[in-house]
This record gives structure tokens, C-alpha cells and sequence, in this order.
């Protein structure tokens, strides 16, 4: 595969980064400000889609921004894995700006100039985790994302916030300095660069099994982001923070980065054949197996809406790493596209719970009862979210679960085909009956029947728009497919 | 003048310089800020000049007043001590500029004093790190001590105890390096470094050029505060007046380090310090490594930014020592990179502090609630510093700390990995520490009340140099490695 050098991959990065300047400035004027994020926004939209007919065709991008390291420049490269991830991750920041007026707006929050400014820093950084050359850049910019979303979670800047933080941070800091860190230097010892090549890079270093092992946990952790059990903590923690950030960040950009670096890992650097060899996807699968059933177990337990999302989240995440660890071609296929087929489920989702405490201030399911027909768009877009998570046809969830279940038989391994059914139906049994109590329980607030109306238009469209698309991906997923195909078999 | 001997103008323009403050300075105390600003804006740019010809040219050596060592004093110009000079000057310069506003308002009426030992101090170490010539390195020694125990014991409150207590620990370092020096006098007859370096693979008495070689580390160790020899550092710096904890903070350690190279590698050989004994060097790792730790715990328990700073301080130290003694190429590396970086990142986390200090008074934690909305450019800046102490990338700290994991795991020394990685997440809980109180507002206080009240411009400029000079430091590591600290490596590194 060629790729041609060009700036505009940089391009990509910084539009948003620079583009926090404006907004800073701005601060006094608010209509200003806000032009600003949707100009940007539309910017980034704009230049990442331009990369996709190249990407499409089988070429890419690279820049190389500095030379640091021997062997390991901070280098920027659109390839079909990236240009997959930063597509949804550009196109969702779009909707999410949108939203966030509106919900920021709704709400009167303070601090609304920072909360921009460290949006449009932190969809820099995920989009640089996009198109990291090598683990490096990757590195760099997962911590960036890691800095930049902390003012966001803590955002309330109560004692609540300020635990949250600690929490996140310590997770999330923790982990990366203290596993993903000596992991990668361990690598770079073994093969002298951290090049993200198909096939990897470890396959030639001779390094023994064990530290293939050791190598391969560390880094599965180091990325805490990914919401591996033991390490999940700080996602339930994070939702302290304002909805749109929980979920763009926690539902889209910062989840699904650990889990792209993840899958980094174990596509580009180690390379499926090797995993194969020494037969450590097994390690992968029963870490992910375990996050699954738990994470949806506790879902269930949960009242706080957010909280049963960030709980949902953690066991789609772990969907996707599942999928890698098949190491079947099915099976990666829809780990990888899971990404994008959760992402636009679960950020509808997210929209939902902003839209109802902003149009109800409710924020726990068991006062929710009747509100569904007072807000019917509302509860119609989460209904849509919830089945595509869940799996079913006709929404986006469906393929990328339909691949998962068919790795899981071609990788011969058929106690996962029991951990995806089992994990579905407690998927239904936490999401459905939200949907069903807001349509057709008893009101549990005397004022649902009068006061209650739908979410200003602000929040309203975007999540119509994201639950549309939901539905869109099953019919049309050719663009994720064919990106998702290239990245794994070029 | 003539550029052959530019260097020589490097070190004597802020020596002379110091008179003229102590003399000018007592007609007009308005004479001290220019003087000290254009002696060492001279010797920044002079000695960018000097890096640039030793690197375009190679090294040379130099004959003070034209006597022929091994008699006369030789001064050694090569990549390593070149760029110590650039490193030595700049971070001088923009220390100064901040360091005259705070005794302006610390020390009102003896500006002229404390500058003159404050140039001084800056001759002795750009002397040091030219000196080829192992008793001459002793008398510049002395010089830089004691113009520190001075420029400590004009602090207020307990500082001249402090200033006693490094009295009597520097000069007990001090009489170990004499005392191996004088051994090595005993076996070669001479105390010219090269000289000296000819001589020993041909002298017997191994155990004598041990001890000598001993002594010399210590008194060394004791001089850069290499744990548990570190005692003296934490007082002095955090009581010295701030002005001079901004000058030496970065600096004195660092040289320090500078010196262990230079006598370990160009007095002594690589095959007598690591193959002769490997467990001697396997035991200095280890102790670098316990260093890393017990300092960065220690600093865990401190209660006010200087101090806290000061451990940070001590447990560099460790990572700079071990990164020496893995006895690899990429350890080397590390150490040398760090040498810079932690210079550039100590200066701007002390800049940041004397900012502070200005506003508040001191630089207590409780006293920190709500500093980022009352001095968000000085917080910005040091939030950056903060980032790289950690070691969070692009900022130069990451670099650095890089080439030394990687020189630890090479070695296969896991107890110096183990110890750098603690010491970046104790480093993360320091400073989020501060970030956390600067950031959120007492319970019960609502956003919005403090107003802004920034400390002067001139204090603000370098500090903001300073941030940014860590990110482009960082970025622009490959090209520092490539092309200065690959040929300031010892030979065969």
C-alpha cells in the first residue's frame, strides 16, 4: 500500500486544537463562540471525509511531524482503520456540538467557554489517536485525550466533580503511565520501531512467549480507557460530567480510543498470525468474556440512567476486543466495526438521558414512568439505540453482531457463541423495559401529564439524526464495511 | 576580541561583571538589572557560538595564560561541556530576569550584594565545566559553594541554619574529592585530566586508584544530593531566598552530574568502572533506584511547593546517576538529555513558584485554592512544567525518561524501570494534588470571586519561554540527540 505525504492529516488534527484559540477568545459572546465550534466541527467533517475516496481506493496519507525517537518519528498516517474511527468520531462531534449548545444553553451552565475549548482540544487528540502512525503518536495523543476530557469530567467543580477526577485520573493516568508505557518500550526493544505495519511487528523479534504474554496483558490494561475489568471504575465515575460529554466521550471518543489502541495492538503490532502461534487470544477473550457478563449484570442493578449506560458501555467495549481475540476473520471484522455500529447507538442513547433531565430534570429510570408519551421522539430515538445495541435487525448493532456470532464459530470457540447470546438478552432485559415503562406505565409524576414537553430543538434533532443513521447502517453499511475489510486485509 | 577564544569571554564576562554590580550597585541600585542582564545575555549568545564552533570543528583545548599543561590549567572545549556552557547561560539569563523582581521585593537595598555573589556563582559554574585540570575543578567547587551558602543564608527565618547545615555537608563532600584527587596525585604525578587519564592503566595499585576513584564519587554525591546523602538540598533551596533557588535549583545538581561524567569517563576508563567489578555498578543502580523512591515518597509528605519541589529535585538525581551507571548507550543517552531537560523543566516550575510566591507570599497549599483563576498564565505554564516533570509527551521530561526506561530495560536493571515509572506516578499525584486545590473552590465558595492579579511581566516572559521551550525541546529531541548529545557521549558509548 502507497501513501502519499500531505499536510492535510495534520490538518485534521489541529483544526480543532487551534480552533479552542477563537473559542477562548470568545468567550464574552456566546453566539460567536458557539459559530466557532459548528464552524469547526463542519471543518473537520469536511477534511476527514475528503481522505475517504483516496482511503476507499486502497492509498493513504502520511506526515511525519518530527523526528524524536530513532526509529520512531511522531508521524501522522489516514488509513483504512483510522479513516474509519475518525470518520465516526468527526461526524459525531458535528452532532454532539449541536447538542451541546442546547444543552448547556438549557441548563445555564457555568463555565461554558472552558467546556468548549476543552471539547475541541480533546476531539484533536482523538483524532490523532486515529491517525497515529505508530504507538508513539498513539501514546501521545491518548494522553492528551486523557488530560483534556479531565476539566470536562470535573466540569461541576463540586466535591462529587473532584472525586470523579481523582478517579478518572488515577485510572486512566495510572494505567497508561504505569502499563501501557513500559509495554511499549519493551516493544520497541524487541523490534526497534513501533510502526503500526499489517501483519505487525513482533513476528520477527523472537521474543519468547511469555513475554508476548506479559506484553500483550500490559498493554490490554495499560489502556484503561477500554473499560477492561478490573480497570472500568472510572467510566461510572466519569458521569458526573454534563451529558454531551458523557456522550461523545464516554460513549464515543475516549471509550472507543482505548479500545482502537487496543486493537492497534493486536492487529498492527503483535498481527493476528502470531497471536495465532502462540495461541494468546484465548488471554484476550476470557478478559473480554468476563467484562461482558459482569458489566451487564451490574447494568441491570443500576437506577441512575447514565450509570446503567456507562455500565452497557463497558460490556460493548469489551464486544469489540472480543472480537479481535477470535482472531477469525468474522470475528475482527466485527469487533472493528462494532466501534462504529456502538458508537451511534449508544451516543443516541446519551442523547436520550440529556434530552429527559433537560426536559424533566429526571435523571433515574424508576421516575420515568409515562414520560415516554409526553416525549415520544425522544423515547422513539432511544427504542432505535436500544435494539441496535441489543442487536437486532433492522439497526446498524445487527451486522456488527451477526460477524461477532459467526468468528465465534469459525474460531471454534463456542462458549463464546454462549457469552454473546447470554450477554443479548440481558442487553434486552436492561433496555427494554425503559422504553416500555415510558410508554405505557403509569405516570410517576403527576406533572408528565401536563407540564412535561420534548427537549428543545437543539438537543431534539441531533438525536433523531443519530438514531436515523442507527437505522441508516444496517442498510447501507458498504462504507464501514468496505474500511473495516481494508484495515484487517489489505 | 578575537572568537578563538570566546569561551574564555563566557566565563570572564560575568566574573568581572560581578564587580561592577558590587560597585555601581552601591552609587545606584539602578545599575544592577542592566549589568546583570547584558553580562549574561552576552555570555547566552557567546556561548551559542562557542556550541556552534565545537560542533562545526570538533573539540579543542585551551591554555589559560598560554602555560603548557600538565602544569598550567587546561580547558577542555568538546560537544558535552559546550553545550553545558548554552545550558548553563540561558537557563542564567531567564532565571535573572524573574530573579530581579523577586529580590527587588525580598531583599530591598541589597540587590547589589546578592547579585554579585549571584554572577559569581554563574562564573564558578561555566568554569567547572570547562576545567580539564582535576584541582582547578576542586577551587571552582569551592567557589560555587560558597557563593551558595551565601546567597542561602540571605533568606529569611531559619535559612542561615540552612545555609550552616550545607556549610558543613558541602565541605565534607568537598574534602572527599580533594582527598581523591590527592590520591591520584600519589600514583600519577599529576592533576591534569588527560594527563592523569594517560598515566593510571599504566600505574599498579589498584586499590589505591579505587579509593581515589571512591572518594571523588562521594564527595561528588554529597554535592548533588544523591540520596541519602541529600540532606542539605531540601532546606537550603526551599529557604533560600527565591531569586537564588531560581538560579541554583536547576543548575548546581545538574552540574554536579556534569562532573560525575566528566571525572568517571574522561579521569577514569568504562572497562575500569564497569568490567573490573560489575557489582559496583549494579549497586550504584540499585541505589539510584532507592533513591527514585524514598525522594519521591518524601515529597509526597510536603505541604508547600518549594519544598515538594525540592525532593522532586532529589529524586532526578537518582534517575540521572542510575541512567550513568546502566553502562549503556541508551542510558547515557537519557542521562545526558535529562541533564537539559531537567534543567529546562526545574526553571520553569521555579519560575512559576517565584510568580507565585510574589503574589502570595509563599507557596503553601492551602493557600493555593482558586490560583488558576487568579493567575491562569503562570498556572498554564506551570500546569506544562507539571506535564513534563511527569512525563507526559510532547513535552521534553518524556524524552528523557524514555532513553532511561529504555537504557533500564537494555540492562536488564527492572529495579530502576520499576523505580522511574513509580516516581512518574508519584510525580502525576503531586502535581494533580495541586492542580486539584488550584483548581476547585472551597466548599461552600461559589466561582467567580477571585479577580485576577498576575505577577509582573518580566516575571511572566521567561516563564512562558521556558514552558514552551519544553515542548520544543521535546519535538525537537531527535535532532538534539542526532546532532549535540550522540558526540557529547563519553567515548565508546
Amino acid at each position: 500500500m502507497s501513501y502519499q505525504t500531505s499536510i492535510w492529516p495534520l490538518a485534521a488534527v489541529l483544526i480543532s486544537l487551534l480552533g479552542s484559540i477563537p473559542i477562548m477568545l470568545s468567550g464574552r459572546q456566546p453566539n460567536l463562540r458557539e459559530s466557532w465550534t459548528l464552524l469547526i466541527a463542519l471543518g473537520k467533517v469536511v477534511i476527514v471525509a475528503s481522505f475517504l475516496p483516496t482511503v476507499l481506493a486502497g492509498g493513504g496519507y502520511e506526515f511525519t511531524i518530527a523526528e524524536v525517537v530513532p526509529g520512531v518519528p511522531i508521524a501522522l498516517r489516514v488509513d483504512a482503520m483510522g479513516m474509519f474511527f475518525a470518520l465516526v468520531a468527526s461526524i459525531l462531534w458535528f452532532f454532539t456540538s449541536v447538542y451541546s449548545i442546547g444543552y448547556m444553553r438549557s441548563l445555564n451552565e457555568h463555565g461554558q467557554t472552558r467546556y468548549f475549548a476543552s471539547f475541541a482540544v480533546a476531539i484533536s487528540a482523538t483524532i490523532g489517536v486515529a491517525f497515529a502512525a505508530n504507538l508513539l503518536t498513539l501514546y501521545l495523543f491518548y494522553e492528551m485525550l486523557s488530560l483534556s476530557t479531565y476539566p470536562l469530567v470535573t466540569h461541576h467543580q463540586d466535591a462529587e466533580a473532584r472525586k470523579s477526577g481523582r478517579k478518572y485520573l488515577t485510572y486512566i493516568l495510572g494505567t497508561s503511565i504505569a502499563l501501557a508505557l513500559p509495554a511499549m518500550l519493551i516493544v520497541y526493544s524487541l523490534a526497534g520501531n513501533l510502526d503500526f505495519k499489517s501483519g505487525g511487528i513482533l513476528a520477527d523479534s523472537g521474543a519468547s512467549p511469555e513475554t508476548l504474554a506479559l506484553v500483550l496483558v500490559l498493554f490490554l490494561f495499560g489502556f484503561a480507557k477500554s473499560g477492561l475489568m478490573p480497570f472500568h471504575g472510572w467510566l461510572p465515575a466519569a458521569m458526573v460530567a454534563p451529558t454531551p460529554v458523557s456522550s461523545f466521550l464516554h460513549g464515543v471518543a475516549v471509550v472507543k480510543v482505548g479500545v482502537f489502541s487496543i486493537l492497534r495492538v493486536i492487529f498492527h503490532i503483535f498481527g493476528a498470525d502470531l497471536l495465532l502461534d502462540v495461541n494468546l487470544g484465548v488471554v484476550i477473550t476470557t478478559i473480554a468474556s468476563i467484562t461482558i457478563i459482569v458489566a451487564s449484570l451490574v447494568a441491570l442493578t443500576q437506577d441512575n440512567l447514565k450509570r446503567r449506560l456507562a455500565y452497557s458501555t463497558i460490556g460493548q467495549l469489551s464486544y469489540m476486543i472480543l472480537g479481535a481475540g477470535m482472531l477469525s476473520a468474522a470475528g475482527m471484522t466485527g469487533g472493528l466495526l462494532h466501534i462504529g455500529m456502538h458508537a451511534f447507538g449508544k451516543i443516541t442513547l446519551f442523547f436520550c438521558a440529556g434530552a429527559i433531565y433537560v426536559a424533566a430534570g429526571k435523571k433515574y429510570i424508576s421516575q420515568m414512568d409515562g414520560l415516554g408519551r409526553r416525549m415520544p421522539i425522544t423515547y422513539l430515538a432511544f427504542m432505535f439505540g436500544s435494539l441496535s445495541i441489543i442487536g437486532m435487525p433492522p439497526l446498524g448493532g445487527f451486522i456488527s453482531k451477526w460477524n461477532l456470532v459467526i468468528g465465534a464459530v469459525d474460531s471454534g470457540q463456542l462458549i463464546l457463541l454462549l457469552v454473546l447470546l447470554v450477554s443479548s438478552l440481558l442487553n434486552a432485559a436492561y433496555f427494554l423495559p425503559i422504553v416500555y415503562r415510558g410508554f405505557f406505565a403509569k405516570a410517576a409524576d403527576p406533572i408528565f401529564d401536563e407540564g412535561v414537553k420534548e427537549a428543545p430543538l437543539f438537543c431534539l434533532v441531533p438525536l433523531s439524526l443519530t438514531a436515523c443513521a442507527s437505522l441508516a447502517l444496517f442498510f447501507y453499511p458498504d462504507i464501514f464495511l468496505r474500511l473495516v475489510q481494508l484495515a484487517l486485509f489489505p | 576580541m578575537s572568537t578563538s577564544n570566546l569561551h574564555m569571554y563566557v566565563l570572564a564576562v560575568p566574573l568581572l561583571t560581578a564587580f561592577f554590580v558590587n560597585l555601581l550597585g552601591r552609587i545606584s541600585r539602578r545599575w544592577v538589572a542592566p549589568l546583570v542582564l547584558g553580562a549574561l545575555t552576552f555570555a547566552s549568545l557567546a556561548s551559542l557560538c562557542v556550541l556552534g564552533k565545537v560542533l562545526r570543528h570538533g573539540s579543542f583545548s585551551y591554555t589559560v595564560g598560554n602555560w603548557q599543561p600538565p602544569y598550567g590549567i587546561e580547558l577542555l572545549l568538546d560537544p558535552l561541556s559546550a553545550l553545558m556552557l548554552v545550558l548553563i547561560s540561558v537557563v542564567a539569563l531567564f532565571a535573572s530576569i524573574s530573579a530581579i523582581q523577586s529580590v527587588r521585593q525580598e531583599l530591598p537595598g541589597q540587590e547589589h550584594l546578592f547579585f554579585t555573589l549571584y554572577l559569581i556563582l554563574i562564573a564558578g559554574l561555566l568554569g567547572l565545566v570547562l576545567t580539564a585540570d582535576a584541582f582547578n575543578l576542586y577551587v571552582l567547587l569551592e567557589i560555587t559553594s560558597i557563593t551558595t551558602y551565601g546567597l542561602i543564608a540571605m533568606g529569611k527565618g531559619r535559612a542561615p541554619l540552612a545555609s550552616f547545615n550545607y556549610i558543613i555537608m558541602g565541605s565534607i563532600g568537598a574534602c572527599f574529592y580533594l582527598l581523591g584527587v590527592g590520591y591520584l596525585y600519589l600514583m600519577t604525578g599529576s592533576l591534569n585530566m588527560a594527563d592523569i587519564a594517560g598515566i593510571l592503566p599504566t600505574v599498579d595499585g589498584t586499590a589505591a586508584v579505587a579509593t581515589a576513584l571512591a572518594f571523588i564519587l562521594v564527595g561528588l554525591w554529597i554535592k548533588m544530593a544523591f540520596f541519602p546523602l541529600h540532606g542539605w538540598l531540601p532546606n537550603a533551596y526551599s529557604l533560600a531566598p527565591t531569586g537564588a533557588g531560581l538560579l541554583a535549583a536547576p543548575l548546581m545538581t545538574k552540574v554536579s552530574i556534569y562532573l560525575m561524567v566528566r571525572v568517571m569517563f574522561w579521569l577514569f576508563s568504562s572497562d575500569f568502572l564497569f568490567l573490573q567489578n560489575p557489582l559496583v555498578s549494579t549497586l550504584v543502580v540499585w541505589a539510584a533506584a532507592i533513591a527514585i523512591v524514598s525522594a519521591s515518597c518524601l515529597a509526597l509528605a510536603q505541604r508547600d511547593l518549594k519544598r515538594m519541589l525540592t525532593y522532586i529535585i532529589v529524586a532526578e538525581v537518582g534517575y540521572m546517576v542510575g541512567g550513568i551507571w546502566l553502562a549503556n548507550s541508551a542510558g547515557m543517552t537519557g542521562a545526558i538529555l535529562h541533564i537539559v531537560n531537567d534543567a529546562l523543566m526545574t526553571l520553569c516550575l521555579f519560575l512559576a513558584v517565584a510568580a507565585i510566591v510574589y503574589k502570595l507570599g509563599s507557596g503553601e497549599f492551602d493557600k493555593l485554592q482558586g490560583i488558576y483563576r487568579r493567575m491562569p498564565v503562570t498556572m498554564a505554564a506551570f500546569t506544562v512544567g507539571a506535564f513534563s516533570m511527569i512525563g507526559i509527551p510532547p513535552t521534553a521530561g518524556f524524552f528523557s525518561k524514555w532513553y532511561l526506561i529504555q537504557g533500564g530495560i537494555e540492562a536488564g536493571h527492572w529495579q530502576y524501570v520499576i523505580a522511574l515509572l513509580f516516581s512518574s506516578l508519584v510525580n502525576a499525584v503531586l502535581f494533580f494534588r495541586i492542580i486539584e486545590i488550584g483548581y476547585f473552590f472551597k466548599d461552600g465558595e461559589q466561582h467567580g470571586h477571585e479577580k485576577k492579579e498576575e505577577a509582573p511581566l518580566l516575571m511572566q516572559a521567561p516563564l512562558l519561554i521556558s514552558a514552551v521551550a519544553l515542548i520544543v525541546v521535546g519535538l525537537g529531541s531527535g535532532p538534539l540527540v542526532e546532532s549535540i548529545i550522540k558526540l557529547a557521549l563519553p567515548a565508546g558509548f
